[in-house]
């Protein structure tokens, strides 16, 4: 470090006054914080009992879910963007020719390793159909580690819980 | 003969008892004053076991202790066995051994178709060298924390340890001198009677000697190794102190010491400086008393001794740790010398008090209550003035004179 750079701009530390010395002020300040928070209010989350309260349920990155169509079909098309963006290579899917006329593919199967996924929302992002989306459920748990590889009927399962409260983010038309 | 020693171990029982489960709980409060303080809430689940009550986590200390007692004890090989095994125990007897002659409360009737002297409640009332007992015992502490931080062995424990030795030693010698101008007004070394000198006057020590009272708090704080001055064991600075290396039982054994310690400087605080059992209008001053007035004495005691713990609790989260240096400057620099000026001048208020008194045509102790008040006052400015406890010994930085800083020379 120069001391002699003008960039740098130097602090002087306060004086203490006869009163700051005396510690007396530091005494009384001390406690009074003390005492406000002792009798203010709690910030603990009681949870189970309590949710914690999340301020824009289609902001947080929750949970997967994979959206259906209008028709109660699943919207994805397989693609596959989802997959290459994933950072943390937890999303597997086996296409097959769709049984459907308006796609040409559609996921056969549709795993996600939730303990592997990191919750960036890479794959909601890159989806070109909103077929992906990441809800606001947040107390993810399981007995077993293969219990927590869901599949397409409980991504799909979770779309059926959470429709009403969290809306599809759909902004491209009825492209799915 | 038979008699007092049935009575003794009675109240051993009782004491020893009501310690070890006063220890547990004052533990629970300590996590839930401290979740209180940080906007938490602290342990509230743990009730009654295999049931959803949850009684505000009463059940928490029992948990604790059984984990306690469950858990492996690990004796890592580079120790030396037998200090590392004899230390905990050390610091436990030590900090037990102090309730022989603490008072918890004045005494009892003599019912139960036991005729004589009515029960003193102190485990040994017969002890004339009080005060010198405790210090005495209070010490062992010492050794404790030396033994088990040289026996295991390591740098970290180690450090803790002398740091632990240096201010234990420093601290003992305000806590005598404020215990000393104690002594001088009522006479006697006995806890009984040092009690019965202020409910006689119905003047507590804290009135007449508050520079007394304040060194002598202080210098507690410092003995019981507490924050502000937890040095030996400052978690963020040397893992865990002295008993780092210290598992199960064992590490029970030293933390209970170290609550026991602040229960033991609570109560010496409230007996020596707050009066004891006496209550201004509620317990009197009589030797014998029936059992109404014996029992609030008893309530009186140990609510003032709550009192200083929740004060104790308080402080933890009020103020920051002091630095070493600045440690050892208030115990010498401050303490001892405030701890000799009220020593004198209660020593020259015993001698002259009453010709002066007589003279002015005011009551002794209100003088000598005023008079107290002012060398306080007195002390605290020259030491605020004289500044002893701050030190900058960082590194001159020498600046351009031009700069936008400190001038040539000057500390920054």
């Amino acid at each position: 470090m120069k001391e002699a750079d003008k960039g740098i701009a130097w602090v002087r530390e306060p004086e203490l006054g006869l009163a700051g010395k005396s510690y007396l002020l530091l005494f009384v300040e001390g406690l009074t914080t003390t005492f406000k928070h002792l009798l203010g209010p709690k910030q603990t989350v009681e949870s189970p009992e309590q949710r914690h309260e999340i301020p824009d349920p289609l902001l947080y990155r929750g949970v997967h879910r994979l959206n259906r169509d209008e028709r109660g079909r699943v919207k994805c098309v397989a693609c596959f963007l989802c997959a290459t963006a994933c950072p943390a290579h937890c999303i597997d899917i086996v296409a097959a020719e769709s049984p459907w006329s308006d796609r040409q593919k559609y996921p056969e199967s549709f795993t996600i390793d939730e303990l592997r996924c990191i919750y960036c929302g890479m794959c909601e992002e890159a989806c070109p159909v909103d077929a992906i989306e990441l809800t606001s459920l947040y107390d993810l748990v399981g007995k077993s580690r293969e219990e927590m590889i869901f599949d397409k009927e409980k991504l799909l399962s979770i779309y059926d819980q959470t429709k009403d409260a969290e809306p599809m983010r759909t902004r491209r038309g009825d492209e799915g | 003969m038979e008699r007092v020693a049935i009575e003794a171990l009675i109240k051993i029982v009782i004491l020893i008892g009501g310690l070890m489960t006063a220890a547990a709980y004052l533990v629970l409060l300590e996590r839930r004053v401290a979740a209180w303080i940080q906007d938490r809430r602290g342990p509230n689940r743990v009730g009654i076991p295999l049931t959803r009550i949850r009684m505000f986590g009463l059940g928490q200390p029992i948990a604790d202790g059984v984990k306690f007692l469950f858990k492996e004890e690990v004796t890592p090989a580079h120790v030396d066995k037998f200090l590392y095994w004899l230390a905990p125990m050390a610091i436990f007897t030590g900090a037990m051994a102090i309730y022989a002659v603490i008072p918890f409360g004045s005494v009892l009737p003599a019912s139960f178709g036991l005729e004589g002297e009515p029960i003193r409640l102190v485990v040994a009332p017969g002890i004339d060298v009080g005060m010198i007992y405790v210090f005495a015992v209070s010490g062992i502490a010492v050794y404790g924390v030396l033994l088990g931080s040289w026996a295991s062995n390591n740098k970290y424990s180690f450090l803790g340890g002398m740091r632990s030795g240096a201010q234990l030693v420093s601290y003992e010698l305000p806590l005598g001198l404020g215990l000393l101008g104690v002594v001088l007004m009522s006479g006697s070394l006995r806890l009984n009677e040092i009690i019965a000198a202020q409910a006689r006057s119905g003047l507590w020590n804290v009135l007449v000697q508050p520079l007394g009272f304040v060194v002598f708090v202080v210098a507690a704080f410092a003995e019981a190794e507490r924050l502000p001055f937890d040095l030996p064991e400052c978690e963020q600075e040397l893992v865990g102190g002295y008993h780092t290396e210290y598992s199960g039982i064992k590490l029970m054994m030293y933390l209970v010491a170290e609550f026991v310690h602040m229960v033991t400087a609570s109560f010496l605080i409230a007996i020596l400086f707050l009066g004891g059992w006496h209550f201004w209008g509620l317990t009197g001053w009589e030797e014998n008393v029936g059992w109404p007035i014996a029992l609030v004495r008893i309530a009186v005691l140990l609510a003032k001794v709550m009192a200083l713990i929740l004060f104790f609790m308080l402080a933890r989260w009020s103020w920051p740790r002091f630095r070493f240096d600045q440690l050892m400057s208030i115990a010498w620099k401050v303490l001892l010398p405030w701890g000799m000026v009220n020593v004198v001048v209660v020593a020259f208020w015993i001698e002259y008090g009453d010709r002066i008194a007589a003279a002015v045509g005011l009551g002794n102790q209100v003088l000598m209550a005023v008079t107290g008040l002012v060398v306080l006052f007195l002390s605290w400015l020259v030491v605020t003035r004289a500044d002893p406890t701050s030190s900058d010994n960082r590194p001159l930085v020498v600046l351009p004179s031009d700069g936008p800083g400190p001038a040539q020379g000057e500390r920054s």
